[in-house]
């Protein structure tokens, strides 16, 4: 068995900017929150906060106008993209097809659930 | 900012309460104070602001004893206690009599907070319930400003909705200029608040650590099948969450509460393997 890994706060906010650029609630080259607006959204220390907000700086997903505050870069939609692609396709699915094996689903059974879903949401 | 050294205390022909205890406190960060019942936390944040005097050893802010009670001390700290006495005015005559003894008391920032936490300035103090005075307290504490600001169990008595509002409240106040020091038992309530730990045990300190040192040397997490010799504190032999050496693995977030049990079940170990860590 693996290890239940509980995922450190910074990266939990990294996840929810992740989410507001994908789901683009903040669009490339948009304002986003400042640190002290986010520290108190999500109810942490500003320290944490910059942690993730320097996570994503490094990641160029986010950049700062000295000054001003920070904004989605222009590449900040496909980056995350990139990323949470990447995240996906190492992490989730490896779980799914472990679960797959483990409860003898096949492929095709995968296939036809995944049709019907895309059929109900229209 | 705050420094405490070689700190000896006890209350009239009891054993110490407080043994040897060095500690500096500086700004831009919220401490949490943890340790059982009884170990003396609410002691060391009277000593603190000096409400109580150390028998041997200093506790200074900027340099000067908080002993002396010196009023140009005295106005950059402000302690809200666990239990306390308020008087019976309204809320607003209590601001304007108290206010004056803190230079940068912001009125707005009270008056906000008091109505975020549901309250009015024309309310009595002494009709309020427990949990309301507190928060009379807490409003008020924070809008002092002062650069040291110490809170003792602040979260005992508040309401589900007001814990989520005092989290948003202090992730606001903490800036670089100030130093927050909150000692608590209800970790779940400021875990994400604070940064750095200091635990009380058997009238000492031991553990005076920023979480940043700790997640970096520790992994919190299920006990593993295998590797047990890489555990340095289990809950119970397997299954339960454990702490273990981070070595190579993922930053996982801190588990206070068992981080405390570790702490104080085998404090050296815990201790040792950051340490060597941290020197490696």
């Amino acid at each position: 068995m693996d290890f239940d890994n509980s995922k450190p706060i910074y990266l939990q906010i990294v996840d929810f900017f992740y989410e507001n650029i994908l789901t683009k609630t903040w669009q490339e080259g948009e304002r986003i929150p400042s640190v002290r607006e986010v520290a108190m959204m999500v109810e942490v220390n500003p320290n944490t906060a910059i942690r993730a907000f320097n996570h994503l700086q490094d990641l160029e997903v986010i950049y700062n106008k000295r000054g001003i505050g920070y904004f989605v870069s222009d590449t900040g939609y496909s980056k995350v993209l990139e990323v949470k692609r990447k995240e996906f396709k190492e992490q989730d699915l490896p779980d799914v097809f472990k679960k797959m094996k483990l409860l003898d689903v096949t492929f095709e059974e995968v296939k036809s659930a995944y049709n019907q879903h895309q059929n109900e949401k229209k | 900012m705050l420094s405490i050294k070689k700190l000896h205390f006890a209350y009239s022909n009891s054993p110490a309460v407080l043994s040897n205890i060095n500690l500096n406190f500086s700004t831009g960060n919220i401490y949490g104070l943890f340790g059982k019942n009884g170990e003396g936390k609410s002691t060391l944040l009277k000593l603190m602001a000096g409400l109580l005097f150390p028998m041997t050893g200093s506790c200074n802010l900027h340099g000067e004893p908080t002993k002396k009670r010196q009023p140009h001390i005295l106005k950059d700290v402000f302690l809200v206690p666990e239990d306390f006495e308020l008087p019976s005015l309204r809320i607003g005559q209590f601001e304007k009599i108290n206010s004056s003894f803190y230079p940068s008391f912001s009125k707005t920032q009270f008056y906000d907070l008091l109505e975020e936490f549901g309250l009015s300035p024309s309310n009595t103090i002494s009709k309020l319930s427990f949990g309301q005075k507190k928060k009379v307290l807490i409003a008020f504490g924070i809008a002092t400003n002062t650069p040291l600001l110490l809170m003792d169990e602040p979260t005992n008595g508040l309401d589900i909705p007001s814990k989520s509002q005092f989290r948003k409240v202090m992730a606001s106040a903490v800036d670089q200029g100030k130093c927050i020091v909150i000692s608590t038992h209800q970790v779940r309530d400021l875990h994400s608040l604070i940064n750095h730990v200091v635990i009380l045990d058997d009238s000492k300190v031991c553990m005076d650590l920023p979480l940043e040192t700790i997640s970096e040397n520790l992994w919190f997490g299920m006990t593993p099948k295998k590797n047990l010799e890489d555990v340095i504190y289990t809950e119970s032999t397997l299954g339960g969450r454990a702490i273990l050496a981070r070595g190579e693995r993922d930053e996982t977030e801190i588990d206070l509460e068992l981080l405390f049990n570790g702490v104080i079940e085998a404090g050296v170990k815990i201790t040792e393997s950051i340490n060597s860590e941290t020197h490696a």
